[in-house]
């Protein structure tokens, strides 16, 4: 057992590949559950990094610091009373939270977390990935449909409307960098060192973040500023694409659609919710891999060599670390209140798994394993910070605005990009 | 203290005595005009005089009074700076002509005029009530409306409560 | 509020279906998420565009009129702070300043100037609570706590001062009924220091802002012409670009000792209205730094007669409200109660013009010129 499980990690390519279906299983399993607790700590995240920028807490009764606040959430949404509304089609609105669901969890089988740890490496991976996104737009049009009530209609036309739009910008933006990657030179402008031309470009996931290692350059600082700027248009319409503030008009309060899951309640809008966080999770993933060099650390070819490997595989152990620093920190500036008690000792046991999880970083195996998956969570997680940043500082968009935005701005924008980076990848 | 002023000549003038009194008092002027005229000084005082500005449309009950209401405009001018109001008194079932097509600001004004008092105004594009229920039945600001006083029948039809209170 | 009621829209133009409707009336209801009150708008739309609207207003009409002629000169001063709310001191000083005149007193310099000093500090306080609800309309979550967090700081020196925050019933017939406390000159310079680098950050994170200038250019734009016309007064009349405010036209309250400007905006647009009222705000506080440093000494009550019983007559007086013109049009019988009182309220009159502001917008829009007229419900229905 143990030989196959250490002959399975010394492997050197993704289960899929290798036709193993039991490995590939473990890996779904694992993505599973490690979305779902990654949507949990969004959630967490995002109430706390919101309250704090409006000056004020967020949750600190639920847990130590409202730790515990998204499981009190999933509790509550789940003992909620499942109203469905009178002249409802019952089986549209059953399935469309969970099209969307599965659209969101479907692209992460090919999201590369290392080159060797995805469930399989297609060799259309963006493709796939972006094709299957598309499909959440059907979830939306089907629950705005479903619920019998012209809001939620219109409110899921707007939506789905967003989302058909800046889809376009972001394939503007995804074959730009798809182009870079049939290139053969090196750098951030690609002069071919032995002036051969052209590589094999692809759409594979694994093959784009080793092609930014092959050219020694994240592509986002390809060609400056032409990936910068495919860069941004993408994370534009990222967010647009999830119906994310500043784009948030179609779902918000304030107007008068009130968006298309107005009609649901309890746990089918706990799987809207979720469906939104694995979708930003997602694309927040192709950002990475396509501009932010995926897995890989920073300078793998600058600072080169043993030394500075060990080095950069500190740093997981070491954010952990840091982490269970904050937890003490907390623990320490607990109110002294004997009803704290509890709290404070939550905290502190937090704090001591934080630590461990950072200990056991250390070890040398996992160690070298953990490097890659690190690197790209960690790249993901600054793009989760951004959007909670975009829903605190931005208003929103008018809806003509915001189409105005994606089809007359971002799309002419886009292809502008796709020629220059084609003819600069000819030329040079 | 009775208001001497070019203005107030002119009008005097011109209309001799259906301008009843123009005085002073505390330093702001008022004029009172006939309810037949009342439109036609309003309108040369807005064209003419540059009152330009309609503050306000009120009106006050006097029921011992033969006319028992006393409609006001209170008008300002940009250009003076001066501040004036022009009354006219008439009787409960009388009307008055409205100021909408003068000021479109005697639009809403006129309509809580109607609504506390029952005053109807002429020429009116919409004179229902605005701050009462458009059932409602009696004219609370006038005096003989007691202040505890409701439409009953309204509260019990349309709130469902039994007493009407 | 009767809603089977015929509004000057034509209902009977709903079409059978909802989806091939040329027009389509929908109901903003009396609750908002927007605090502005219970306001409901009846809509006319065709799609997104706005053909007509219908304001219902009167869901909070409490009788304040009818109950004034019930009440004592002095009795009524509470009730007038009720109606708007947000503004209460400027209220009580318009009310109380108009029975003052109707008594032909003057409250003593002292007093005038504590007056000037909490009427400028509730000016302040009303914008800030404006700009945190406009930029919550408008999607920015972030200012309204901003903008509440530094009214506390006012709030504070109000309940010091008189015990209330809100509701203040600061100033008497006659002059203020309370000395200032001990450390008032020195909490409102404290103040006066805390609070325009927070102004600073309000404008740092909307003026500039690309989606807030795309949200309120050019929306809700209305000329001077119509202002006038309408009779809308305040801010929005400033912004349209009529330069006229009460406080220069016709001092009152010793305003004339005070060097201030009056901000004016170009287009009459919502960004236009935000502009002039950040300038007030700021505007507000040098009056307040100039008030602060030169509080007279002496009484702060005139000498009246117990028993507030003024002669037969009428008058009118209105001050600048940070809403807009507010008067009072008081008829005294001669009795210690007043015969009428009648208070010409600003929201009442800057609602009429949402009609013609929002023509031809998107339905987005609606609610940010709702928000920009800076309405306060207590005050249209009193």
């Amino acid at each position: 057992m143990l030989d196959y499980i250490t002959s399975y990690l010394k492997s050197t390519s993704t289960p899929g590949q290798a036709g193993n279906y039991f490995w590939a299983t473990v890996y779904i399993l694992i993505i599973f559950g490690g979305v779902s607790v990654a949507v949990m700590a969004m959630n967490w995240l995002e109430r706390k990094a919101l309250a704090h920028f409006q000056i004020r807490l967020g949750p600190m009764r639920v847990g130590p610091h409202g730790l515990l606040q998204p499981i009190a959430d999933a509790v509550k949404l789940l003992t909620k009373e499942d109203i469905i509304p009178d002249g409802a089609d019952k089986m549209v609105f059953w399935i469309a939270p969970l099209i969307i669901l599965c659209a969101a969890f479907t692209t992460y089988i090919v999201i590369p977390f290392g080159p060797t740890h995805a469930v399989t490496d297609l060799n259309i991976g963006i493709l796939f990935m972006l094709g299957v996104s598309s499909l959440s737009v059907l979830g939306v049009v089907m629950a705005g449909w479903a619920s019998n009530s012209h809001y939620p209609l219109i409110g899921g036309l707007r939506s789905s409307a967003q989302m058909v739009s800046y889809e376009v910008a972001m394939g503007m933006a995804v074959v730009s960098a798809v182009l870079m990657t049939s290139l053969h030179g090196l750098g951030l402008y690609g002069v071919a060192a032995n002036g051969s031309g052209m590589g094999t470009g692809t759409l594979s996931m694994i093959s784009i973040v080793q092609a930014q290692y092959d050219q020694q350059a994240w592509f986002i600082f390809k060609f400056f500023p032409l990936g910068f700027l495919a860069f941004g248009l993408f994370a534009i319409a990222m967010v647009a694409e999830t119906n994310r503030a500043p784009f948030d008009l179609p779902e918000a309060e304030s107007e008068l659609t009130a968006g298309f899951h107005t009609e649901y309640s309890g746990l089918r809008w706990s799987l809207f919710m979720l469906g939104e966080y694995a979708a930003m999770i997602a694309v927040s993933s192709i950002a990475v891999t396509l501009w932010l060099g995926g897995w890989m650390r920073p300078f793998p070819h600058w600072l080169a060599g043993g030394t500075w490997d060990l080095v950069f595989s500190l740093f997981p152990g070491f954010t952990f670390l840091a982490l269970a620093g904050f937890a003490f920190l907390g623990v320490i500036r607990m109110p002294k209140h004997p009803l704290f008690k509890i709290q404070t000792i939550g905290l502190a046991g937090f704090g001591a798994v934080l630590g461990l999880i950072g200990l056991i970083l250390f070890i040398p195996p996992v160690r070298d394993r953990i490097q890659d998956i690190y690197w790209f969570a960690a790249k993901v997680a600054m793009f989760m910070y951004l959007y909670i940043w975009y829903r605190a500082t931005f208003p929103r968009y008018r809806f003509d605005q915001l189409m105005k935005l994606g089809w007359k701005v971002m799309l002419p924008l886009g292809i502008g990009v796709l020629i220059l980076t084609a003819v600069l990848g000819v030329i040079l | 203290m009775p208001w001497d002023s070019e203005m107030v000549a002119r009008f005097k003038q011109r209309y001799g005595s259906g301008i009843r009194e123009a005085s002073t008092y505390l330093g702001q002027s008022y004029m009172i005009v006939d309810s037949s005229l009342i439109h036609e000084i309003l309108q040369l005082l807005r064209d003419d005089e540059g009152f330009d500005y309609c503050v306000d449309v009120t009106a006050v009950h006097y029921p011992q009074r033969e006319q028992q209401f006393d409609v006001v405009w209170i008008l300002y001018s940009f250009a003076r700076n001066l501040r004036i109001r022009v009354k006219t008194l008439i009787h409960e079932t009388e009307s008055v002509p409205s100021s909408v097509d003068l000021w479109v600001t005697a639009d809403w004004l006129e309509r809580e005029c109607f609504d506390m008092f029952g005053i109807k105004f002429d020429g009116h594009p919409n004179l229902k009530r605005i701050l009462l229920p458009d059932g409602w039945k009696g004219y609370p600001l006038r005096k003989d409306y007691g202040i505890i006083q409701q439409d009953k029948e309204w509260v019990q039809i349309n709130l469902g409560i039994e007493s009407g209170q | 509020m009767n809603p089977t009621s015929t509004s000057n829209l034509d209902l009977d133009t709903r079409q059978e279906t909802f989806l091939d409707a040329n027009e389509l009336i929908i109901n903003m209801g009396p609750q908002h998420p927007a605090t502005h009150g219970v306001l409901r708008v009846i809509l006319k739309l065709d799609g997104e565009k706005v053909l007509g609207t219908e304001c219902v207003i009167g869901y909070l009409h409490r009788g304040v009129e009818k109950i004034a002629e019930n009440r004592t000169y002095t009795m009524f001063n509470p009730y007038v702070d009720r109606m708007d709310y947000v503004a209460a001191v400027s209220n009580g000083l318009g009310y109380c300043e108009a029975v003052e005149k109707l008594l032909n007193v003057e409250a003593p310099p002292r007093a005038r100037y504590i007056r000037v000093i909490l009427t400028e500090l509730n000016r302040l306080a009303s914008h800030q609570l404006w700009l945190g609800t406009h930029a919550l309309d408008i999607g920015a979550m972030t200012p309204l706590f901003y903008t509440f967090r530094d009214r506390e700081e006012i709030l504070k020196i109000f309940e010091k001062y008189c015990g209330a925050r809100l509701t203040t019933h600061a100033f008497r017939i006659g002059g203020c009924v309370y000395e200032t406390y001990d450390g008032f000159e020195d909490d409102v310079k404290k103040f006066l220091k805390f609070v325009p680098p927070k102004i600073d950050e309000y404008e740092e994170l909307l003026t500039t802002n690309r989606i807030w200038l795309e949200r309120t250019r050019n929306v809700g734009t209305i000329s001077a012409k119509d202002c006038i016309a309408f009779g809308v007064t305040g801010p929005v009349l400033r912004a349209s670009g009529v330069k006229w405010d009460i406080r220069k036209a016709q001092p009152y309250s010793g305003y004339e000792n005070f060097d201030f400007e009056i901000p004016t905006g170009q287009n009459g647009d919502t960004y236009d209205r935000y502009l002039v009222r950040l300038a007030e705000m700021r505007q507000a506080l040098r009056i307040i730094d100039q008030a602060v440093n030169s509080i007279p000494e002496g009484p702060i009550m005139a000498k009246i007669p117990k028993v507030i019983k003024p002669p037969v007559g009428e008058i009118y007086h209105s001050i600048e409200a940070p809403k807009g013109e507010l008067g009072y049009f008081i008829v005294s019988d001669g009795s210690t109660q007043p015969y009428r009182v009648r208070v010409r309220p600003p929201s009442f009159v800057n609602l009429q013009a949402l009609d013609l502001m929002v023509r031809g917008a998107l339905v987005a829009d609606v609610i940010a010129v709702i928000g920009t007229l800076d309405i306060v419900l207590g005050e249209v229905d009193r």
